[in-house]
């Protein structure tokens, strides 16, 4: 229709249509005749004509089609004042044009008024629009709030809701594809949108969203009168939704040189189908197997068939692999099902490859995903240096290790039972006292090394476990950490705490002390030896070491306690070797030390060199796993370009 | 221009079959279950040492009043029959092995789908588009 026939027909003012707009506004006045049967109904309800305009139709498309402009409505009643629909009566052909126009200048920010139409103006941006399902549907009913047709509505939409929350729950991918603006990211021209599916975009646009839809169908429970001021009855977590949908408008406005929006794809996906893509497959520049395509694609619950034609689509060499353009488009047109579009029957333009290296340069994406690769190589080697030397550590120690300080421990430990002397009982002491404050900051360090990859995630399981062990070895050394609770108040007296017994004995009671610095020693030779074939005087001290860990209370107050009873004790090997050991307590204790600061620095060396070496294999086994998913790549490649003979 | 096209697994049960008139679908159905005794008749002609040199097209298969019926197979035992009017002369033989060339191309591509188990029957909209774009056009 002509600008002129336009204004021919009618009393508006004159209008100046370019061949965009006049292709739209026809198209939009024959669905608004079509849906009202014959002329577009009246204007919005709330215009200040009173008419019973809902006698037209039951929703009003106009009424619907000005409110998916988004304009608030005393803008909206201004345009129908402006465009003559009131003068008149009716939506001409000429008023709904003008109208049009209105609210593209309304849109843009100019003022509504006659004069604004009359220069260049972007085509009116409608949230919502209908297609013949949506009108089938009768989907304007709902927005309206005209109550016959929105039961029928909240019904099926409930239905369809829970059906696609079910879905959603169990979907792997939906919490994952939640942070998506979908593809239907408001768009400058309106788009067809099949509410068949239940699928609401709702006025606010919080269409965009995947967790929105369901949001909105909840919503829907509640008709709201979509305005642009919707957002204030909606709960709260459209807000969120609201703002990033409002922003990717924005973004979507930019290039509007394509008007299948639905297979756009926006930044935030891209970034998140990368993402995937580099979940699947590290090198963003290779292939996705089709197995593993396969097997990814499937958790997105479509049906195979669905999944099929989508590969095929989106597959655009055929080649049975997925590079990342492609990769983008697959994900994206699952996404586009799930929300219930229809699949098209061809690739549409912007998710054609060469459209999606173009939009997404490859070089770039590659930087940040190999810098972020790379970033997470780091973290991914950390954890598994831990957990390795932990390994390590449980292989020779058959014990549960720890970060560092374990498997200190442990070389501690199995030095102890090699020398089997107070050296134990000292190094022990001394890792005790790094150990615990240590051990505190271990943990949450390998836990800081936790990143997004599975391996990770696994390797953290691994790490929780081992902690909690380490406790009861400092305690299983008995005495050491009883002394060291003793020790602790003179152990910044002390040389660098690794003689805990001499250094607690001055403090310490002159009668106590020996007694519990001999049953140290005695304890910790025994522990050496068997937790239970302490058979000295110091047997029920023994005991009470013995049954080690979580009582080094007891075990303090027990030498007290039983300060008395040692002397008592009958064994001669407890009598001559506590009085022996008093005397020479301290030249031993000395010489301890000095084997204990060796021993320490020895250790120290053997923790780097593992670390060292962890780091190693682990990046040997980075490079043997891609190595592998290359081979299977090309075998599988290979196994398609050769049909197999068979014979 | 062919009446109807048939992909035939190696274990002979069809993958896709799609005749044109659809009246006669089952003579069709006929025709290509017979034809698939020619079909191996010809490939065990061929002998298992020729198997690298036999040529994947088989030709003309077996003419009849109305009809001739060109086979094609693959190395993977996967034959394609078609079904071609007799009436249309201008066809010629290096028409039917583009024809089958396109086929087997689009098998291919159907094969290259992951989510596609060999044995299925095919229901790729893209071969379907293939097939019909070779079909006899019928108002």
């Amino acid at each position: 229709m002509e600008a002129t026939a336009g204004g021919g027909c009618g009393s508006g003012p004159p209008l100046l249509l370019s061949e965009g707009e006049q292709q739209c506004y026809s198209e939009l006045f024959a669905r608004c005749a079509g849906a009202a049967g014959g002329g577009p109904g009246s204007g919005p309800p709330e215009a200040a004509r009173a008419a019973p305009g809902a006698a037209t139709a039951a929703a009003g498309p106009v009424a619907d089609l000005f409110r998916a402009s988004q304009l608030p409505a005393e803008t909206l009643h201004q345009i129908t004042e402006l465009c003559g629909a009131k003068r008149v009566g009716y939506f001409g052909p000429t008023q709904f044009y003008v109208a049009l126009k209105l609210i593209a200048a309304a849109q843009s920010g100019l003022p509504v008024r006659i004069e604004s139409i009359k220069c260049e103006l972007p085509l009116p941006r409608f949230m919502m629009l209908k297609t013949d399902a949506e009108i089938r549907f009768g989907n304007p009913a709902e927005l309206h709030g005209t109550k016959v047709q929105i039961p029928y509505l909240i019904t099926e939409k409930s239905t369809f809701k829970r059906m696609d929350d079910e879905e959603k729950q169990q979907e792997t991918q939906s919490p994952a594809m939640s942070p998506l603006a979908s593809p239907p990211s408001s768009p400058p021209h309106y788009q067809r949108v099949p509410l068949s599916h239940g699928y609401s975009k709702l006025r606010s646009s919080t269409e965009q969203m995947h967790p929105a839809p369901y949001e909105a169908r909840q919503s829907l429970v509640q008709p709201e009168g979509p305005s642009s001021g919707g957002p204030g009855p909606k709960p709260p977590r459209h807000q969120a939704s609201l703002i990033r949908s409002f922003s990717v408008e924005r973004e979507l406005q930019d290039h509007s040189n394509y008007p299948d929006e639905p297979w756009r794809i926006t930044e935030e996906q891209r970034e998140y189908y990368v993402n995937q893509f580099r979940s699947l497959q590290p090198d963003p520049s290779s292939f996705i197997s089709g197995s593993v395509a396969k097997n990814f694609f499937t958790k997105s619950k479509l049906s195979i068939p669905e999944l099929s034609y989508i590969w095929e689509l989106s597959d655009a060499d055929c080649d049975g692999a997925l590079t990342l353009p492609e990769f983008c488009a697959a994900f994206h047109l699952i996404v586009a099902r799930k929300n219930g579009y229809p699949l098209p029957e061809g690739l549409p333009p912007t998710l054609q490859p060469e459209y999606l290296q173009a939009a997404f340069p490859k070089p770039k994406w590659e930087c940040t995903l190999f810098d972020s690769y790379s970033e997470s190589m780091p973290a991914n080697q950390q954890p598994r240096d831990l957990n390795r030397m932990e390994k390590l550590s449980v292989k020779d120690m058959a014990d549960f290790p720890a970060p560092t300080q374990d498997v200190t421990g442990d070389d501690k430990q199995a030095l102890t039972s090699a020398t089997d002397e107070a050296l134990p009982k000292d190094i022990s002491e001394d890792s005790a006292t790094p150990k615990d404050p240590n051990s505190l900051k271990a943990r949450p360090r390998s836990r800081s090394y936790s990143s997004t990859s599975i391996e990770e995630a696994m390797k953290r399981g691994e790490d929780p476990p081992t902690p909690p062990p380490r406790p009861q070895k400092t305690h299983s050394r008995a005495s050491s950490l009883d002394l060291n609770k003793v020790f602790q108040p003179s152990v910044p007296a002390s040389k660098s705490g690794l003689l805990p017994p001499p250094p607690a004995l001055p403090p310490r009671p002159c009668p106590s002390q020996s007694e519990p610095a001999s049953e140290a020693e005695l304890h910790s030779q025994l522990n050496r030896a068997t937790s239970q074939a302490a058979e000295s005087s110091p047997t029920k001290k023994d005991i009470p070491y013995s049954q080690p860990p979580s009582k080094p209370i007891r075990r303090k107050f027990r030498p007290e306690n039983q300060a008395t009873e040692s002397q008592e004790p009958s064994n001669t090997v407890g009598g001559p070797a506590s009085v022996a050991t008093v005397k020479p307590h301290p030249a031993v204790q000395k010489q301890s030390s000095k084997q204990k600061k060796a021993i320490q620095t020895a250790i120290r060396k053997n923790k780097e060199a593992n670390a060292v070496l962890a780091r190693l294999n682990s990046e040997l086994q980075q490079q043997l796993k891609e190595v592998h998913q290359e081979r299977i790549a090309l075998e599988n490649q290979l196994e398609q370009l050769r049909p197999v003979t068979v014979l | 221009m062919a009446v109807c096209v048939a992909v035939i697994a190696k274990e002979n049960y069809p993958l896709y079959i799609r005749s044109v008139p659809t009246e006669s679908e089952l003579k069709f159905h006929y025709m290509v279950h017979t034809s698939l005794d020619v079909v191996d008749e010809k490939i065990s002609a061929m002998g298992k040492a020729l198997v690298d040199q036999r040529e994947l097209y088989l030709g003309l298969l077996y003419p009849t009043e109305d009809y001739k019926v060109y086979g094609y197979v693959t190395n993977s035992k996967v034959k394609f029959v078609m079904v071609v009017d007799s009436s249309n002369t201008a066809l010629r033989d290096n028409e039917i092995r583009s024809m089958f060339r396109k086929l087997h191309n689009s098998y291919t591509d159907v094969m290259c789908n992951p989510f596609y188990n060999p044995g299925d029957r095919i229901q790729s909209r893209a071969f379907d588009s293939m097939v019909t774009s070779m079909m006899v056009q019928v108002c």
